[in-house]
């Protein structure tokens, strides 16, 4: 219980004194000094989870269990690491960007409470609170994308509240859906949209009305997944927004968004008896992993590449979860999330050094070579090559579709194919040739980089029993 | 057929053929004051039609028979019209020769007649009166019928007399449908009366005029009729209205008291419907003829959502 | 008697959806929000009284202070200092507008009637209702090209899926509707901040000019 409060206390304060001094000096190392005591608190509640097993507390409200302590744990590393890199990034931008102290003060605050509403989402057991907290997740990002108020920007926030504003509005519809059908069974009151309780009634629970909230709810909560065709808010403002706020976009909201995703499927999975949530995720994955593969190829800015990517891979781990390949599901959702902050953390260097977004216009950056060789690992991780962590993990999936969904594997592996020939030909083209860069105010933070591929490349290698463990437990708990 | 029936159709044919002017000429009457205006009195539309009476007809040399016979069609119509609304009293003999959708087409077809009879000349005027007139009346009609649809739903019948006396004699209850279908049934009316805000009934302007405009030609006794059948048409959309929307009062079959009670509380609600009607007409200004697909657009929206609420809400 | 009240207002949220729909001038469309907030806090007054259930006057009090009062207060004072009180937006095709409104009621209706079958409460036919002003709300964000008007039709939504959550289950619980109505308030600041930022660097509101990032 203390853990809980800690790991939502620590961002929730933080980012409130940040609101007050966040374009101090030592404001980025506060930031990230918070982040690692959110860090330390969601290890703590980690073990204990793994040494005692799941959690409720303070009046049923909070909620752990292996599924959701993983994700605590890897949002609080990953927001930790982007803290490292957005301390000299940062400051790099208040010289190049002219950011006024007000915006720094925008950013370091807004970026702590988007960390705590996303661990709000992870830990509460109430599906009503779980969407106040996504809904103030977008409104914190809306904040962090449109920080430096220029035109893009500005339109790309604006796209982004309409359209997820709008995407979250039907999840609310889902929720109310859902409190509907569970009232029946649990009847009224605070209990029956606690998802622990819904859990265990849901064989009970009206499938009519299960049917049409889940698809109130993927409709809804896909949308911040990116989801395609509900996707097109997120190359925009992972382009337009701070590169550290690219970073945690992709890695973590998505992946809580995901998460959001799931444990509705666990429920009306359970009361529908059949495959539709299953299908539907299918569908909806594969529209996603396919559109978005053929979509890179046309990229011309760096920072939506990656975007359309990210689109990639989570359709990828929507199939994954619709399939059953939970387990490699959950692995593709920890090697995602490292690889592609990772990537983010080594453009916004890129981007940086080189004054531009455009793909054509980057070239050469090996002359830096943590910025060159970082772009060139982290893209050979994403595009599944071997022995990176990502490639075990959709190797997991495809062999998984090869078995319950075989029509599915030729799409997939066209999909990747594609995506493989687009990545590889612009990073490379990136990395090598000839250009001056400028030198940069504050050197680049490498360690972030280096720590999250180094992981990645250690679970390619060899995933130690205790995580394998943890994995398959989070694995059997979405069923 | 009853002796009750009878006496009430004929009471009540013979009571819309006299209050419809003097309906017309109360409306006009309310307006003026409502205006400030002085106003040419209540009785202004039975002058007008004994006026119109006295004089020689001159007719066209480019007329063809229809022309003479529009007026008389057009009357007959009308007085068809205002015998099966109920007004008076819920048993009519003619009832049964006409059902709501029936009545629908009544007015259709004596909107077609005058139409015909515009464009026979051959004058610019009529032409274009007819093309605007057919434009309202193609987008007013669904609108009407939608309104009489929800009323049939409520009482499972598209009889007149059948659908009034259910709404009469229940005990009060709030229609959300009905209420949507009185907003599109008060909007239909004024379209297809040649009111405000789509004609404008005052006025001889040629880029606005609607029914002015087929009438140009007509003179005397074909005038009178016409302007009658008018005074009729608006006479019976109104009783519509008040059947529809505010039933009570009316009389039962074979009810001879109710019946003694029935004229005087019509005559209260025309009253009042007229005074309401003049009261839309000066707050409403008139809009272009390109706006009245819109307005009609709304009432058939109206009409149909009355008709969905109801089948939703059951009420 | 009290189902004849909560259907004669649902009706009237609905046509207040059409009538946002179809309405060119942004004040009105703020006047036209907040009938819609006096509507829902008397509808759920209705069903508070009826089912006695207390929770649902403090929600009433909570929609009237958010969605009457500082909602409607902020809207217009936004209006006025951005000057754009007596805008007139260019709708194209109102009644083409309308009759896809009609496809989403009937639309709604029918998803809704498996539900309505179910439900217990007194409120039953709303359900069909408040699913069609959600998504003739939605609509509207669709056929709006001006920054407030697009807001408005987001709050409106929200309008419906309160009106969707009082009629289908007598209410969410009270810590759900706190945090939805912090949610949308702030919301609504962060726009309005938005609106000043918008128009200082596009000089106007209308988004038609915030094309320029194209689909690629």
């Amino acid at each position: 219980m203390m853990e809980i409060l800690a790991v939502l206390g620590f961002p929730l304060l933080g980012g409130a004194l940040l609101a007050i001094w966040g374009e101090r000096r030592w404001a980025p190392e506060f930031n990230s000094a918070t982040s690692l005591c959110t860090f330390l608190a969601a290890s703590l509640l980690a073990f204990r989870i793994l040494v005692s097993g799941p959690l409720i507390v303070l009046n049923e409200q909070f909620f752990v269990d292996s599924f959701n302590v993983f994700l605590v744990v890897l949002t609080a590393f990953v927001s930790f690491t982007t803290t490292l890199f957005s301390r000299p990034y940062m400051r790099n931008e208040q010289i190049l960007s002219s950011l006024s102290s007000q915006q720094l003060r925008l950013y370091h605050s807004m970026y702590q409470i988007f960390c705590f509403t996303m661990l709000l989402a992870l830990l509460t057991n109430n599906l009503g609170i779980l969407w106040v907290a996504m809904e103030g997740a977008t409104l914190a990002t809306v904040l962090l994308v449109s920080l430096y108020r220029s035109r893009e920007s500005l339109e790309a926030a604006w796209k982004y509240f309409i359209l997820c504003g709008v995407g979250i509005a039907q999840a609310l519809f889902g929720t109310i859906l859902i409190y509907f059908a569970a009232e029946k069974v649990l009847g009224a009151g605070g209990t029956a949209l606690l998802w622990t309780h819904l859990d265990a009634a849901k064989g009970s629970l009206e499938p009519t009305v299960l049917s049409i909230a889940f698809v109130f709810l993927l409709v809804g909560y896909g949308t911040k997944v990116g989801l395609v065709p509900l996707h097109s808010w997120l190359p925009d403002a992972h382009a337009e927004g701070p590169t550290p706020v690219s970073a945690v976009l992709s890695g973590l909201l998505l992946n809580v968004a995901l998460y959001a995703v799931v444990r509705c499927k666990i429920l009306v999975g359970g009361a529908l008896q059949n495959r539709f949530a299953d299908d539907l995720m299918i569908g909806f994955g594969l529209l996603s992993v396919l559109t978005a593969a053929f979509l890179l190829w046309k990229q011309k800015d760096i920072k939506r590449l990656f975007g359309y990517s990210s689109i990639e891979h989570m359709g990828l781990m929507t199939f994954a979860f619709g399939i059953g390949a939970n387990f490699a599901g959950l692995l593709h959702m920890t090697v995602h999330s490292l690889t592609k902050s990772a990537i983010f953390f080594a453009v916004g260097h890129a981007v940086q050094h080189s004054g531009t977004k455009s793909i054509d216009a980057i070239r050469g950056l090996i002359q830096s070579p943590a910025v060159g060789w970082g772009l060139m690992l982290g893209g050979l991780a994403i595009l599944g090559m071997p022995p990176f962590g990502v490639f075990t993990s959709e190797f997991l999936i495809l062999t998984h579709a090869m078995q319950s969904h075989p029509w599915a594997t030729p799409v997939l592996l066209v999909a990747l194919g594609v995506a493989f020939a687009s990545i590889f030909g612009k990073v490379q083209a990136m990395v090598w040739g000839e250009m001056e860069g400028k030198t940069l105010p504050h050197a680049p933070a490498f360690l972030p980089i280096l720590l999250h591929l180094g992981i990645v490349l250690i679970l390619g290698l060899y995933i130690p029993p205790h995580l394998a463990r943890w994995y398959h437990e989070a694995a059997r708990l979405i069923g | 057929m009853s002796a009750f029936g009878l006496f009430t159709q004929i009471l009540q044919l013979l009571l819309s053929l006299l209050l419809a002017p003097f309906f017309l000429g109360w409306l006009n009457q309310c307006r003026a004051w409502l205006q400030n205006r002085q106003g040419a009195g209540i009785e202004q539309p039975y002058r007008k039609l004994g006026k119109l009476f006295h004089k020689d007809a001159v007719i066209a040399e480019s007329a063809s028979p229809l022309f003479r016979m529009v007026p008389y069609v057009l009357f007959g119509a009308m007085c068809l019209a205002a015998s099966i609304v109920p007004s008076l009293a819920t048993d009519l003999s003619f009832s049964k020769a006409a059902d709501a959708i029936a009545l629908a087409g009544i007015f259709a077809l004596a909107r077609i007649a005058i139409s015909l009879a515009a464009m026979d000349i051959g004058t610019a005027f009529g032409g274009m009166g007819a093309r605007r007139e057919m434009l309202v009346g193609f987008l007013a009609e669904p609108a009407l019928l939608m309104v009489l649809f929800t009323a049939s739903l409520i009482s499972r019948s598209t009889s007149l007399t059948v659908i009034v006396e259910t709404l009469a004699h229940r005990h009060f209850e709030i229609y959300p449908s009905m209420a949507f279908a009185g907003i599109a049934f008060l909007m239909v009316l004024l379209a297809e009366n040649a009111r405000l805000p789509v004609d404008n009934p005052a006025s001889h302007l040629e880029l606005t005029m609607i029914h002015e405009a087929m009438i140009l030609e007509y003179s005397a006794r074909h005038l009178a009729l016409i302007e009658w059948a008018s005074s009729i048409k608006l006479f019976a959309y109104v009783t519509i209205g008040i059947a529809l929307f505010v039933p009570w009062g009316i009389a039962q079959a074979a009810d001879w008291l109710g019946m003694a009670f029935a004229l005087p509380i019509l005559i209260a609600k025309l009253l009042v419907a007229g005074a309401g009607l003049a009261l839309i007409e000066t707050l409403v200004a008139k809009q272009r003829i390109f706006r009245a697909p819109e307005f009609m657009g709304t009432a058939f929206l109206f009409g149909v959502l009355g008709m969905l609420v109801h089948f939703l809400l059951g009420a | 008697m009290a189902g004849q009240y909560i259907n004669l207002l649902a009706s009237i949220l609905l046509l207040l959806a059409f009538a946002m729909l179809s309405q060119r001038r942004i004040k009105s469309l703020i006047n036209l929000f907040m009938i819609q907030g006096m509507t829902l806090v008397a509808n759920t007054v209705v069903i508070a009284s009826t089912t006695g259930q207390t929770h649902l006057y403090y929600s009433a009090l909570l929609t009237l202070t958010l969605k009457v009062v500082i909602l409607p207060w902020i809207l217009y004072r936004m209006i006025r200092q951005l000057n754009v009180e007596w805008d007139v937006e260019t709708l194209i095709n109102i009644p083409s507008t309308m009759l896809v409104g009609i496809a989403i009621v009937i639309i709604s209706f029918n998803l809704a009637l498996p539900i309505s079958h179910l439900a217990g409460t007194i409120t039953r036919g709303t359900i069909g209702i408040a699913m069609a002003c959600v998504l003739l709300s939605l609509l509207m964000m669709i056929t709006r090209s001006k920054a407030i008007s697009q807001v408005i039709g987001f709050l409106s939504m929200e309008n419906g899926l309160f009106f969707a959550a009082t009629s289908t289950t007598y209410g969410m619980p009270m810590v759900v509707e706190l945090g939805v109505a912090l949610d949308v308030l702030v919301g609504v600041l962060i726009l309005g901040v938005f609106f000043f930022q918008i128009r200082e660097k596009f000089e106007s509101l209308d988004l038609k000019h915030l094309e320029k990032t194209e689909e690629e």
